[in-house]
């Protein structure tokens, strides 16, 4: 089957056409102005950065969230907003990352699910079964219709959730991070599905960060950044570099900085690995020196090992080899106490998750790290001092609320990681972990939070800025390592590199030929 | 040996029925609740009140099935406000089913004094006499155990078909199922988890309310303020001996009922003379907690109960 052309596409006029969409969530954009349109047997790539607005965008389009501005079209009317049911019945059908399956029913129990009007006497489940049965043979889905859906694979699951879709005669589907969660055969498998269903027609919108997927099976690349539509490019006119230094943004602008002069080295990793605990990438044999007086940038691709470096520096996690030493002494056993103690500053990357305690006041937040030692006095804690710490981090950091009694969840992001660098700052710390720390946050915050990084590093602290914004590195950091499938690269120092040279080693490029030659030390 | 005399007996078994039927209503009521997702606490106050609004209809001159009919609105009606606040509002379950059983039971409380201020005992009515099925009422041993109950026993057990045809063989079932499993599944296909949940909520609630008029309509005939006694808080034990499935909830209603009569016959055997009669008044909840230490091991708990669903929440 030949894939029609662009002009017999345009000709047929877009199945889906999105416009101007625009979703907030309190102050944080999730998607500014968003359009594009798809064609019938056409696959669309959406490729951007977590937190770029991929899914979010899709939600929308499923009527899962209300956009604030803009409008859905399928098939030439326009979509009720917020309602799945339309959605449905027009023909789209989304695969969602965190799949929406019940485990306690059947396969064909949870395809059938709502398609037939609820009260009737009976389910029709014979007709019901041999219909997935022949859906199943014609996309190569191989699964059991009478199976519980809890004794399934991730890679079985999948399959039925696309059959959910093809159950409702799809048109449209939409694949939210589909690998993120399979084995390569099972990708592969994936993938055959998919050309059979484009070959019959459906269009698809397919969602990853994975480049070689990408490349592999998108006729059409939108990159997302932001919450914006940042580039458009046709597959076969690009490549895997090109959409990496897109999708993390590599516009070359100065460093923000004048150099400064590198100190000693203050946290040192050498050949450390993490364990393996199944989900996110470990770290593998690597070795990063963190030098006083520098800001050392950790660019890459999301989930390629960053969480694991920011756990094991935080104290989360250990090793499984190799060695740490902060200040030149070996660190025996290792728990966020040890490192909260060792004078390591965290500005952990999920400022509502594990960066302050919600429903606690700013005070309480405040001290959270230093509760038991600066503001315990004889086993009671001082709240006299404790208040007025918070009153002064307040005043210092420029942290609008109404007062250090507020509860924390009341402000916004941008407040929140001012407090927390306070709190962190304050202590005047030799080594800051500072993961990911203006996601989110308006321009005003994020020029504060690099400000106050660049006066740590002037003071002689050693930071590590790990981001997934090349931008934000290469504006800040006077040497760079990129981290890929946990592994680091060496490190280069600030203009060493063009943004292209660095999305190679994004997606994976020169790790081989450095492990040849052992690890690297810059 | 007098225990196999008594469980050899046809009025031992009749008994259990009998002590069994408004357990089997309110225990069906709480696991069509769980079932949906949301755990149902007011379910002893809900049955005070299906026990007194049934009773007080009946007393004001409805025939008995209006009593019922009575009981069960009332039912739906604390049904519709424990499901407003649990469901589209989120709240938590457990304190709008502990606040519901006290609303339910204080209210009830209140206007019985309201309707009936002046009198010490409260007044009988004409209650559900037993009904012999023809034939099967003949059998030896079963005929009189199983078939010469009220119409309101055998009403509970047709309820507990309807429920398990229900859950498992209509659609209507199969998105309740999915609804307590993952909202966000039936959400994906377009049916509205709130609808879903709140009238699982409210018919359930209804259910219970039954559960409680058996007790004034056919069990006894008058209301009493102590009459529920904790019954409901055994359902929701039973629940989980059940496994959320309607048949094995049957069975242990049956099992508990079995030893609340097995208990009241043995304090009039040998060893009751010897033993204190609180031993015997403990022993159905002794066995109910060792079958459910046994039982519920290996249950499906609903895996989405008590979590509330937030449309579009990040």
């Amino acid at each position: 089957m030949t894939t029609p052309s662009m002009a017999q596409r345009a000709a047929n006029g877009p199945v889906l056409r999105l416009k101007e969409i625009t979703k907030r969530f309190g102050p944080v954009t999730a998607n500014e102005d968003v359009s594009f349109d798809l064609f019938p047997g056409e696959v669309i790539a959406l490729l951007g950065e977590n937190g770029a607005g991929k899914t979010t965008l899709m939600n929308i389009l499923f009527g899962q969230y209300t956009a604030d501005a803009g409008e859905v079209e399928l098939f030439g009317a326009t979509l009720p907003p917020g309602a799945p049911r339309a959605a449905l019945d027009g023909g789209v059908g989304m695969v969602h990352q965190h799949f929406t399956l019940a485990d306690n029913l059947t396969v064909w129990e949870n395809i059938t699910l709502g398609v037939e009007p609820l009260f009737q006497m009976r389910l029709n489940s014979s007709a019901a079964r041999a219909r997935i049965r022949s859906l199943s043979e014609r996309f190569h889905l191989k699964v059991d219709p009478n199976a519980k859906v809890g004794r399934l694979t991730v890679g079985e699951r999948q399959r039925v959730e696309i059959l959910k879709a093809l159950y409702r005669d799809a048109r449209i589907l939409i694949l939210d991070e589909p690998t993120a969660v399979l084995t390569p055969q099972e990708s592969d498998a994936l993938f055959a599905t998919l050309r059979e269903a484009i070959g019959q027609g459906l269009s698809v919108i397919f969602i990853s960060h994975k480049l070689h997927e990408v490349m592999a099976i998108s006729d059409r690349v939108l990159v997302l950044r932001h919450g914006r539509l940042v580039a458009e490019r046709r597959t076969a006119q690009t490549s895997r570099d090109e959409l990496a230094s897109l999708m993390v943004g590599a516009d070359v602008k100065p460093a923000r900085f004048a150099p400064n002069a590198a100190g000693p080295a203050l946290l040192q990793l050498q050949g450390v690995s993490t364990p393996d605990n199944g989900a996110a990438p470990r770290l593998r044999n690597v070795t990063l020196d963190l030098a006083a007086g520098q800001i050392t940038g950790l660019a890459g691709v999301s989930g390629n090992g960053q969480a694991a470096l920011s756990d094991l520096i935080s104290g989360l996690i250990t090793t499984q080899s190799g060695q740490i030493r902060i200040h030149g002494r070996e660190i025996g056993a290792w728990s966020p106490r040890k490192a909260v103690d060792a004078g390591i500053a965290r500005i952990p990357e999920d400022r509502h998750k594990t960066g302050t305690i919600a429903d606690f006041d700013l005070t309480e937040n405040a001290i959270l790290e230093t509760y038991s030692t600066r503001f315990a006095r004889r086993g009671w804690l001082d709240w006299r001092a404790a208040r007025q710490f918070a009153k002064d981090l307040i005043a210092t950091y420029d942290v609008r609320c109404p007062g250090p009694d507020t509860r924390i969840r009341l402000l916004s992001g941008g407040n929140m990681q001012k407090l927390i660098l306070g709190r962190v700052l304050e202590l005047a710390p030799d080594i800051i972990l500072a993961n990911q720390p203006v996601r989110g946050l308006d321009i005003g915050a994020v020029t504060y939070v690099h400000e106050q990084l660049a006066k740590a590093r002037a003071r002689g602290a050693a930071v590590l800025l790990i981001s997934e914004d090349l931008d934000e590195i290469m504006q800040l950091s006077d040497v760079i390592h990129v981290i890929s499938e946990g592994r680091l690269s060496p490190g280069f120092p600030r203009g060493s590199q063009q943004p292209e040279d660095l999305g190679a080693w994004m997606a994976g490029h020169g790790f081989d030929t450095m492990t040849a030659e052992g690890p690297h030390a810059p | 040996m007098d225990i196999l005399d008594i469980l050899l007996s046809a009025s031992f078994w009749a008994a259990a029925i009998r002590i069994a039927s408004p357990l089997i209503f309110a225990t069906l009521g709480e696991l069509i609740c769980e079932r949906a997702g949301v755990l149902n606490l007011g379910i002893e106050g809900i049955m005070v009140a299906g026990a007194f609004s049934g009773w007080i209809a009946v007393w004001a001159g409805l025939p008995l099935w209006g009593g019922v009919a009575v009981a069960m609105l009332t039912g739906m009606a604390f049904g519709l406000l424990h499901a407003t606040l649990s469901v589209p509002f989120g709240l938590s379950q457990h304190v709008v089913g502990i606040g519901l059983t006290l609303l339910a039971t204080s209210l009830t409380f209140y206007t019985y004094r309201v309707v009936l201020p002046e009198v010490s005992s409260p007044p009988k009515i004409e209650a559900f006499q037993p009904y012999e099925i023809p034939l099967l009422a003949d059998l030896p041993l079963i005929g009189p155990a199983l078939f010469s109950q009220t119409p309101l026993t055998y009403a509970a057990f047709l309820l507990a078909a309807i429920c398990a045809y229900t859950l498992y063989r209509t659609p209507v079932g199969l998105a309740v199922r999915a609804a307590g499993e993952n909202p966000s599944a039936v959400a994906a296909q377009g049916l509205s988890v709130t609808a879903i949940r709140m009238g699982a909520v409210i018919t359930g609630s209804g259910f219970m309310a039954v559960g409680g008029a058996f007790l004034t309509l056919s069990a006894f005939d008058s209301f009493f303020f102590d009459m529920v006694n904790g019954r409901g808080w055994i359902c929701i034990a039973l629940v989980v001996f059940g496994a959320w499935r309607p048949g094995k909830a049957v069975l242990g209603a049956i099992l508990f009922a079995a030893f609340d009569a097995l208990q009241i016959r043995l304090q009039q055997t040998a060893i009751g003379a010897l033993v204190p009669y609180q031993l015997f008044l403990m022993l159905p909840y002794i066995l109910s907690i060792l079958a459910l230490v046994v039982m519920s091991r290996r249950a499906e708990v609903p895996a989405a109960l008590m979590v509330p669903f937030n449309k579009g929440e990040r």
